[in-house]
Order: structure tokens, then C-alpha cells, then sequence
């Protein structure tokens, strides 16, 4: 199991998240009780019904599925969760600047998949705020060095809405 | 030059702590090879054949001498004692060990240098031309955007992990030195009705698939450098190849869409940024242009030169029109026959190192042919530069000659190479070890690289020569008629590659095509452009079996 890293703390996952069996479609699938995360196939084949069964809804996007296609929709969502693959594929850093920035998303923003240590700093700069680490790393040094690699950045960022140049003295 | 205030100094000296941590986590075996791989790479760390090389960035080309005595304390303390320049304006170590390298980023971090995604798939060190602020033809200093930029994709959190490596080129010049017409974003500065801005072309490069970019803008403002830069590493970001290394880089991206299709979704995304609070200020552009100053010059008139033979010789090849009358530009040759281009002495670091001190206001710059430059030299000081530069092996007359080969590493050192390509490099500087033929022969650029990774530039090498495998054997293919500059354009195969054996006569045989066509005054691409590449086909491979002939050879065998 993935460690949950939030508010600075290893949290409690309340979230399941819904996974397709082989065989099963987004069309058919049963609904579970509880907070779930639906990925986004079952989210647009299930909207009308998801909405009216359950008061907390998350949702699990993949690297390739866009978010201009749930801007509208992000006011359902408690928890976004953004999946990497594999720690080297990119893709959700540009999802969660967009967002955050563009879409002014301000539910929980999670990172899911191989989510590792060295990459905290920068998905804590574009808008996670919360981390589901890699099942067999350290979260409590993740906790206490993971996320203070740098003490400031250049660049405009979620966190960091003006770039350095802009803050000098 | 830049100097580096409280930020800079602090993120560099973060940066070599991450790192430490990051290799005792490694060693601790907390961190896989492979979660480890990205991040030494993006630390200019790679596991080599031989031991592991460390890339160390020299930003957009410049040096100061406090900082190329710390590259030689680093050759000798944890390397063999030399270094190599490479072509994108760096320095790499061929020996150091993994557990010293983090000790090497932090002798380096003193005098503001780092190794920071100097590889990986991220944003590469921003580079530019080697004659930037002196250059006669220079109509804007590209430097302190050069440096804008550096800051900006330093630990950029968007972009860190990016389908593949991404490499910017800024230049500034008449004349493009910077290669920008092959780089995955290239920036010409342009004034246009007094306002400075840049011409954006995207998606060239090298490499594999070698491609010529595409003009994405024809003007942009310089304030909207960033923001429009972000706009289109977001696009590539998002949708670039991730399935396939070989087709990851923007070029095929932007070959995929198409020019206009793309420049639409860049000029769609960056409706969104522009005008935001990355926007450029002139309190910023100031701060930053302040640093790159020009030096106390003293009052100078162009003077007559000694006329002995060896000297006026070295001077034709070496020297490079500077704005300041009195002064010039010295390349210093790190092509001396026989020795890997490139390659450089920590001797030879800490005489340059004198030299520019004494002669050049403490500051050098390095050139994509891996030459060192002194920029600011003044011509009565020319005769006692050259002498001691002759005595550290360093003022071989052979800048934009045959012999001043762009080479890569190759099969010596680096894991991805097809063929060695050093050994090629110097048994063509034997074979036309004569100066006087040399000179004869006239400007001609002959790059060669170990695999089409192409780092040693052979595509636009007026004569390219490319290690290629053949059946597990080194073998090499041969390009004509490439070259770099405004016309860049790639050189087309003559045909079947040779071995190694092979290879100065095939050269020698080209040139013999040349010297016996060429009309007075015509440089070798003249010649080459007038007459087209049958002539140099034809005797390349003249009397060497091949098609029909080599099936029969074969069938008669
Ligand atoms: S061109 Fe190939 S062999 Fe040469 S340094 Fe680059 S990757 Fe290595």
C-alpha cells in the first residue's frame, strides 16, 4: 500500500479508488459504497449517477486524459488525483499547473502512481498537496527532507505565483 | 560576466546537498539504479564505458579564470588530469568516481559552476555564441537573456521531466554561430522598429532524425521570452512522445502537426500566460545586462603585425573582428594533431587561465568546435599571446581548417557509440600534417561523430563523417556540402560507408576533387556547390568494388 502523505503528516486513506476488473466496462461496473475515486472513463459514463449517489466524489485522471475536458466539472471533486505511470513521465506536472492555475481547482490535488521521494519538491510547486508515496519508501524522511530540497525558486509556480526577479528587495 | 548574488548561491549549494543525499540513498540502495539514473543524469552523470563522466555546464560558453583553475584542481584531484569540451558548451570528466562527485560539485559550486541538467530529459544548458559582446557583426548581446533563461529552467517544476531532452540556442549575431536552426527551441535577436525581440524557431535538431526548424513566430518581444517558452514546452510537455525515445523530441512533434498546427496550440497556450507575472521587466533585463558590461578597454588604434610567417599564419586562423578597434578575439586551438579534439590539460587550463587574466580581463568563453576563447585581446599584446600559447600546445593555426575537427568522444569513452571516432580525427591531422597544404586547402569544417546521436555535429560538417555499425564493425558514412551559419543545411551521404582504414584517403581523395576544380577564390563549399557530389562520389569510391562489381567479386570468391 501506498503511503499517504498530507498536511505534512502520513494521513489515513479514506479514499478506495474504483479499479476496472478485465472484462469489466465504465458502463457496468458496480458502484462501491464509500469515498471513491473514479477513474475518468467511469466518471463520464456515470456522471448523472455518480453526482446523485454519493456527497463525496473523487476522481482519477491519467496522464493523457486532458483537464480541459473536467474543468467544468471540477466543483464535484473533493479529491483530484493525478496518476504517474512511472516517476519519469512528466505529463501530470503540466495537469496540475493547469488546474490549479487555469482551472482554479481547490480541492485535495493528489499524486498517485510512482510517486518518489526526489520528486516532492517539484509536485508540491505545481499544485499537489497531497502525495501517495511509493509503497516501501521512507515517508517520514520524505517527510522531513523530501520537500525542502530548494529554499526558493526561480520560476512562477502554483505556489509561487510571482518569479523571483519580481520579489527582489 | 554573470556573478552570482544570494539565490543563485544558495539553490547551487542546495543543489550539491540534494545530491549528496541523493547518492548515499543510492549507495544505501534506498533508491534503485533506475529511480537513481534520472537523477545523476539530470547532474551531468553518466555511468560510462570505462568509469563514469561528469558533464559540468559552462552557461552559455563563459569562463572566468578562478573557475578554469578550479576545473584543473578537479582534472588532477579526481581525474586523470585532463578534461574535454564538448560541443554544447561544456566541460566532461572521463574518471571521476560516483562517491567523489558530490565532493567535485561542491569545489565547483565556490565558483558558481554545477553540473544542473547538463543531461536527462529536461531543459539543457542554454547555449550561444562563443563571440557574444565583442563580435563585430553583433547586433544585441544575447548574454543576458542567455542567462534570463538559464535561471528560468533551472529545477523548473513543469519541466523536469520532459518526453526528451530539450536544448535551447540564443544568438544575437549577423552571422548565426549559435547553430539555432537546429535546436529544439533556436532565438535569433532581431530589432524591428527599434523594439529588441527574437525570431522563434522550434523543432530542429540533430541527431537521429535531423531536421531543420521551422519559424514558429517571426518577432516576439523579449519581455515574453519566458512566458512564450512555457507555452511551448507545455504543449510538448503534454503531447509529445513518450512510446518511443527515438521519436520523443519536439521536432517530431512538430513534424506530426505540422508547423502551423502547432504554432496555433503554442500561440493558443501562451494566450493564457502572456502579459502574466513571468513577464520580463526592464528593472530585470537591466539588473541582469549590468553584469555583462563591457571591460575597461584601453584606447587602441588597429595596428600592423609582425609579419613572420608561423605568426601572421596563426593570426589569420585565430583571431576574430572585434567592436573595439585596438582589440581582437584569439581562439585558441585545442586541436593540436594528435590529441582528441577538445581535450584539454589541466596544465593547459591553468596557462589559459594566466593568460586570460594577463591578457583578457580574466574572462574565456568556450566555442561549439571546442576551441577556448580569449575575447578581448589587444593586438600589440597578439605576439606575446601566441607565443606562450605555442609553447602549451595551443596555437595550432588549424581554426576552420581540415585539421580543426569537431569530434566527439566516441567509441573511446561513450556507451552509445557505433564506432571511435578520436582515432579518425588523428589519423586525418597526420595525413595532412603539412601546414603549407593546409593552408592551401583553405576553410573547410570536418566534423565527426561515434552515432548518430550526432554530438560531434557531423551533419553540418561541410565534410561529416559518422561511425556507423556494420555487422559489429566500425564503420563510417560520409557527408558532403553541411554546414551551420544562416544556410545551415545538412550534408547529404556520398554513399556506401568506409572502415577506418579507409578513411584519410577517402578524405585526401575529396580535397584532390576540390583542388582540382576549385576556381581562384572558391572555398571548399564553392567548389562543392558549383560542381555537386558526383564528382566526389565518383572518385571516393573509385576503384572500390561495389554494387554489380562487389556481387560478382562476391559470386567469383
Ligand atoms: S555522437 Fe554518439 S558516440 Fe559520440 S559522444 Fe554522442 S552519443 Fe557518444
Amino acid at each position: 500500500m501506498a503511503q499517504l502523505i498530507k498536511n505534512n503528516a502520513v494521513a489515513v486513506d479514506t479514499w478506495k479508488t474504483l479499479e476496472l476488473a478485465e472484462g469489466e466496462t465504465p458502463e457496468a461496473v458496480a458502484l462501491p459504497e464509500g469515498d471513491i475515486i473514479f477513474p475518468f472513463a467511469v466518471w463520464q459514463a456515470r456522471k448523472a449517477e455518480i453526482i446523485s449517489r454519493y456527497k463525496r466524489i473523487g476522481l482519477l485522471l491519467q496522464p493523457d486524459e486532458p483537464v480541459e475536458e473536467i474543468a467544468v466539472d471540477l466543483d464535484y471533486f473533493i479529491v483530484v488525483a493525478l496518476n504517474f505511470p512511472k516517476f519519469v513521465d512528466g505529463r501530470a506536472y503540466s495537469s496540475a499547473s493547469l488546474l490549479r492555475q487555469r482551472y482554479h481547482y481547490q480541492g485535495e490535488l493528489r499524486a498517485v502512481g510512482d510517486v518518489l521521494h526526489d520528486q516532492l519538491f517539484f509536485m508540491q510547486r505545481v499544485g499537489f498537496d497531497s502525495y501517495a508515496l511509493k509503497d516501501g519508501k521512507n515517508a517520514v524522511y520524505a517527510l522531513e527532507a523530501g520537500f525542502s530540497s530548494f529554499s526558493d525558486s526561480y520560476q512562477t509556480s502554483t505556489s509561487q505565483a510571482q518569479p523571483h526577479f519580481r520579489r527582489r528587495a | 560576466m554573470y556573478k552570482y548574488d544570494a539565490i543563485d548561491r544558495q539553490l547551487v549549494t542546495e543543489r550539491v546537498e540534494q545530491f549528496r543525499d541523493q547518492v548515499s540513498r543510492w549507495q544505501s540502495g534506498e533508491l534503485t539504479g533506475d529511480e537513481f539514473r534520472p537523477l545523476r543524469l539530470q547532474n551531468g552523470l553518466y555511468v560510462q564505458r570505462h568509469a563514469p563522466m561528469l558533464r559540468v555546464a559552462v552557461p552559455y560558453a563563459m569562463m572566468n579564470t578562478a573557475q578554469l583553475r578550479k576545473l584543473a584542481f578537479v582534472a588532477r584531484t579526481y581525474d586523470k588530469g585532463y578534461g574535454h569540451f564538448t560541443t554544447r558548451h561544456n566541460m566532461q570528466f572521463n574518471w571521476p568516481k560516483i562517491e567523489d562527485c558530490p565532493d567535485i560539485l561542491a569545489h565547483l559550486a565556490e565558483v558558481e559552476m554545477h553540473a544542473i541538467q547538463t543531461s536527462g530529459n529536461c531543459i539543457r544548458n542554454v547555449t550561444t555564441d562563443q563571440f557574444a559582446g565583442v563580435a563585430a557583426d553583433e547586433i544585441i548581446d544575447p548574454r543576458p537573456l542567455a542567462e534570463i533563461l538559464r535561471q528560468w529552467s533551472t529545477f523548473h517544476p513543469e519541466f523536469a521531466f520532459l518526453p526528451r531532452k530539450f536544448k535551447i540556442a540564443i544568438s544575437g549575431t549577423k552571422e548565426d554561430r549559435a547553430v539555432t536552426w537546429f535546436h529544439d527551441i533556436g532565438l535569433q535577436l532581431q530589432v524591428l522598429n527599434g523594439e529588441i525581440g527574437f525570431r522563434v524557431i522550434v523543432g530542429g535538431g540533430l541527431g537521429r532524425t535531423p531536421i531543420r526548424g521551422q519559424i514558429v513566430r517571426e518577432f516576439l518581444p523579449w519581455q515574453h521570452i519566458l512566458t512564450y517558452c512555457e507555452a511551448i514546452l507545455r504543449v510538448y510537455n503534454r503531447q509529445g512522445r513518450r512510446d518511443n525515445a527515438y521519436k520523443a523530441r519536439i521536432k517530431i512533434l512538430v513534424q506530426a502537426l505540422g508547423v502551423e498546427e502547432f504554432a496555433k496550440q503554442v500561440e493558443a497556450e501562451w494566450a493564457h500566460l502572456k502579459d502574466g507575472p513571468a513577464t520580463l521587466t526592464q528593472a530585470e533585463y537591466d539588473r541582469i545586462t549590468a553584469h555583462f558590461s563591457a571591460p575597461a578597454y584601453e584606447r587602441a588604434d588597429d595596428i600592423e603585425l609582425p609579419s613572420e610567417k608561423a605568426f601572421a599564419r596563426w593570426v589569420h586562423r585565430s583571431t576574430h573582428p572585434h567592436k573595439v578597434a585596438g582589440y581582437t578575439a584569439v581562439t585558441l586551438s585545442l586541436k593540436q594533431h594528435g590529441i582528441a579534439p577538445g581535450d584539454i590539460t589541466a596544465d593547459q587550463m591553468d596557462l589559459v587561465a594566466d593568460l586570460a587574466d594577463r591578457y583578457s580581463f580574466g574572462e574565456l568563453r568556450i566555442s561549439h568546435e571546442q576551441n577556448i576563447i580569449l575575447a578581448d585581446v589587444k593586438q600589440s599584446e597578439l605576439y606575446a599571446v601566441w607565443q606562450a600559447a605555442k609553447a602549451g600546445g595551443l596555437a595550432t593555426p588549424n581554426v576552420g581548417l581540415l585539421t580543426g575537427i569537431i569530434c566527439c568522444p566516441g567509441g573511446d569513452f561513450c556507451d552509445l557509440a557505433n564506432a571511435k571516432s578520436i582515432p579518425i580525427a588523428n589519423a586525418i591531422q597526420a595525413r595532412f600534417d603539412n601546414l603549407d597544404y593546409l593552408f592551401d586547402i583553405g576553410e573547410i569544417d570536418l566534423n565527426i561523430s561515434g552515432c548518430m546521436n550526432a554530438c560531434g555535429h557531423h551533419h553540418v560538417g561541410h565534410i561529416g563523417v559518422l561511425g556507423v555499425d556494420k555487422n559489429d564493425s566500425e564503420f563510417y558514412q560520409v557527408t558532403l556540402g553541411g554546414r551551420q551559419g544562416n544556410e545551415a543545411k545538412l550534408g547529404k551521404v556520398i554513399g556506401p560507408s568506409f572502415s577506418a582504414d579507409e578513411m584519410p584517403d577517402v578524405v585526401e581523395k575529396i580535397i584532390k576533387v576540390y583542388l582540382e576544380n576549385r576556381h581562384p577564390d572558391e572555398r571548399f563549399l564553392d567548389t562543392f556547390d558549383r560542381i555537386g557530389i558526383d564528382p566526389f562520389k565518383n572518385r571516393a569510391y573509385e576503384g572500390r568494388a561495389h554494387g554489380k562489381a562487389k556481387a560478382a567479386q562476391k559470386e567469383a570468391a
